[in-house]
């Protein structure tokens, strides 16, 4: 594992490892949750939390230089004093870094309005698997050829590592309401959110929770949710006064007719401030309810989202689990979430197959497997699902021409077997329900990947050298 | 050969804001069809032939980019035939998808030289309840700046035009901030036979202002915030000395029309060059799809 501490110690990184012919990965934060920063194949571990400088912002052109280890939160903490903010909130914000972001094409409750983060990266400077040194995209609206920059946000670290990003600020909205509604079924509150979309409103972010969640958020945190509601609506509207004004209203009457028992608008920015705090330590309170949780991350078509979610309970029920869901329910990308306690024998396994049944739930009703997490390690074999042999046999062309010795971040988001010519063997194991990756090696990735998590927060900077690179232990 | 795609709406649910469209299918068709359940793909061609699938080809963006984002950003899934003959999807249908390569920002503005496309799916938006142009001399930075989410602004280095969108009693509130004149029409691009368009970091317009008036015969109008040019003139030699202009402050001129035989469609040699060249081989080895279109040498 290394820490470089620029962009040029991470180049020179790559390089050290490809002249020793080892493959690398990249490590932000480590709050990805498809194990897209695992280390698989024996990789030198390239973690860029010590790259985490705001390197130049530029308040007129809204454009801020980041490195890939500058915290989410922190970069919009840098830039509040100038009315600006960045847009791309996911709900880790607090730890994940805008370098991860940039790998996985992460969202957050805002990119319902304002887009996910692809839509505010401007360019990116990457050292490509060769070790050399270029930059994608630009400042310019366009730039001649294909798109590089959009192929490489979002790759998950398979075509190379960030090493200085562009991103677009977004000015602070004059107006700001945010409501919390709460209602006595699920339905009712999903019926809510179609029918905010199809009026036309389209709200800065709209996110549900259930009632199990909504408790184990009031009794962490004590923001005011209903906590004998069976779910609840947190809805955020911005802009100009008078457009704030009609879509709160309209949001209001549009729940209301759906059940609502209340409609509460956060008078000041305090109150609003508490109503989002509930929502974005959800994680974190779930430790009340048991020591851990599996959480998904699929999209479905908005218009399908009741159903999905009545299949979702049903699933969890069928596996006697705990299910919870708090999820960005504007873009339809579902948040489900299994709680459990690992030391109970066998659950594991039903926490594990009742996640691959919601999965297939998804894609069955149009959707897609992933939302802001990307593929990773954990998705990688389920590809096949949505996509047909041609389709990832053009996708793992595309990674190979960013990467022909397939150095880069090794086994994450294509399956073995993607590219035209390879055995196809695994593939034929997706049509029943077992999945290829074992249970076994999916929990030896978390575990790994929580351990190394730790090691980059504790590791000291060197003292001699701008970086450290070290064999791990077999 | 020549290639006409499918046209047609192959599905739209309001309610998910996503429309999936053959790749023949004309835009204004597709508007009006929006428009019908108050939405909109703010696509913008600047030509009122124009099919989705051909816009999204040569990636071209329209004036409402500043707050509606590029054209890349509207699609969410695509398919197309690649060389050898197989119909290859990428992306998915819902807004948010990290599921896989980003094949949707590759194919869009890559000129056909990929593989050719026949469907997409594209994220659709509420349509603005309200919207007005408006125009004003204060300089165009004062404006700007005094502007919340301005859906374009537009400017011939004199004159700035505003478009607002939104609900009306806002938009009289801006246009009163901006200190913006009586609404007007909405101002037409350049035209002429000779036309391209400049990009350029949005911070040099000002500068490259008074390069495009040295040009003896050039009609051009900027999208400010974006970086966008739209230059016309009825002599070739107006786009060779734009071109020169436009490199000269850090940006390229993309030929849209006209342009004598020497004048190439991009003037510049692509930038990652061997990066694109693994790319093209890796969709199209034996350069059939769009052959020299792209600069720089085979397989392009």
């Amino acid at each position: 594992m290394c820490f470089p501490d620029s962009a040029e110690t991470i180049a020179a990184a790559v390089r050290v490892a490809r002249r020793h012919g080892r493959p690398f990965v990249a490590r932000g934060s480590g709050t990805g949750l498809a194990g897209g920063a695992v280390p698989v194949d024996d990789p030198v571990v390239i973690v860029t939390t010590r790259c985490n400088r705001v390197l130049d912002v530029d308040p007129v052109q809204r454009v801020a230089w980041v490195e890939p280890g500058v915290l989410n939160l922190d970069l919009s903490r840098t830039i509040r004093h100038l009315g600006l903010h960045y847009a791309p909130d996911p709900s880790s914000q607090a730890a994940c870094s805008i370098g991860g972001n940039v790998a996985t094409n992460a969202g957050g409750p805002h990119c319902l309005a304002y887009g996910v983060t692809a839509m505010h990266v401007l360019a990116v400077e990457v050292v490509l698997p060769d070790g050399s040194v270029t930059t994608l995209g630009g400042l310019e609206p366009d730039a001649p050829g294909y798109d590089l920059r959009g192929c490489f946000v979002g790759s998950e670290g398979t075509m190379g590592i960030a090493t200085r990003i562009a991103v677009r600020l977004t000015p602070n909205p004059p107006e700001v309401a945010t409501l919390l509604l709460d209602f006595t079924s699920v339905d009712d509150a999903a019926a809510t959110v179609s029918g905010t979309i199809a009026s036309g409103a389209l709200p800065a972010a709209l996110e549900m929770m259930d009632a199990k969640i909504t408790r184990a958020v009031e009794d962490f945190v004590g923001a005011g949710y209903p906590r004998d509601a069976e779910a609840v609506l947190l809805v955020e509207v911005d802009g100009l006064a008078d457009g704030v004004a009609e879509q709160v209203a309209a949001v209001s009457e549009i729940g209301k007719a759906n059940g609502a028992r209340h409609v509460r608008v956060a008078a000041d920015d305090a109150e609003r401030a508490l109503l989002w705090k509930g929502r974005k330590s959800a994680f974190g309170a779930i430790a009340r309810i048991a020591p851990d949780y599996y959480l998904h991350d699929a999209v479905v078509p908005r218009s399908k989202l009741l159903d999905v979610l009545r299949r979702v309970y049903a699933i969890a029920d069928e596996h006697a689990l705990t299910m919870m869901n708090v999820f960005h329910a504007g873009d339809g990308n579902l948040h489900p979430l299994i709680a459990y306690d690992r030391r109970q024998p066998g659950v594991w396994e039903h926490v594990y197959e009742a996640g691959t049944e919601i999965l297939r739930t998804c894609i069955d009703a149009g959707g897609v497997l992933s939302g802001e997490h990307g593929v990773g390690l954990e998705k990688r074999d389920l590809m096949p699902l949505l996509f047909s042999p041609d389709d990832l046999d053009a996708q793992a062309r595309l990674r190979d021409a960013f990467d022909p010795d397939g150095a880069a971040n090794p086994e994450k988001v294509l399956p073995r077997g993607s590219r035209c010519g390879e055995l196809t063997a695994e593939r034929a194991s997706i049509g029943d329900k077992s999945c290829p990756l074992s249970t076994h090696a999916l929990w030896w990735c978390r575990s790994v990947g929580e351990h190394i998590g730790k090691l980059a927060v504790g590791r000291p900077r060197s003292a001699t050298g701008s970086w450290k690179c070290a064999r791990p232990r077999a | 050969m020549e290639v006409r795609a499918p046209a047609g709406v192959i599905a739209y649910e309001p309610a998910d804001l996503t429309v999936t469209v053959g790749a023949g299918t004309s835009v204004l068709d597709l508007d009006s069809l929006l428009a019908e359940h108050g939405q909109m793909c703010p696509l913008d061609p600047r030509d009122s032939n124009a099919t989705v699938g051909g816009l999204i080809a040569v990636g071209l963006s329209g004036v409402r980019r500043l707050r509606h984002g590029p054209v890349r950003d509207t699609v969410l899934e695509v398919r197309f035939v690649t060389a050898d003959g197989r119909v290859v999807k990428g992306g998915g249908p819902t807004v948010k998808n990290v599921t896989g390569y980003d094949l949707p920002r590759l194919l869009v503005g890559s000129f056909g030289t990929l593989g050719v496309l026949v469907q997409m799916t594209l994220r659709c938006r509420p349509r603005p309840v309200a919207w007005q142009w408006a125009s004003t001399t204060r300089p165009v930075d004062a404006v700007a700046a005094s502007l919340f989410r301005p859906s374009s602004v537009l400017w011939d280095g004199e004159n700035t035009f505003v478009l607002l969108e939104g609900f009306d009693r806002d938009i009289g509130v801006e246009a009163r901030a901006a200190q913006l004149g009586p609404p007007c029409e909405a101002p037409a691009l350049p035209n002429g036979t000779h036309r391209g368009r400049i990009s350029v970091a949005p911070a040099a317009l000002g500068s490259l202002r008074d390069a495009l008036n040295d040009i003896t015969g050039a009609r051009w109008l900027a999208e400010w915030g974006v970086g966008t040019v739209h230059v016309a003139g009825d002599d070739p030699r107006v786009l060779v000395d734009a071109r020169a202009a436009a490199a000269r402050h850090g940006g390229w001129l993309l030929r849209e029309a006209g342009g004598d035989e020497a004048f190439d469609g991009f003037g510049v040699a692509l930038p990652n060059g061997e990066l694109h060249r693994r790319i093209k081989e890796a969709f199209d080895p034996n350069g059939t799809c769009n052959p020299g279109r792209l600069p720089g040498p085979h397989p392009f």
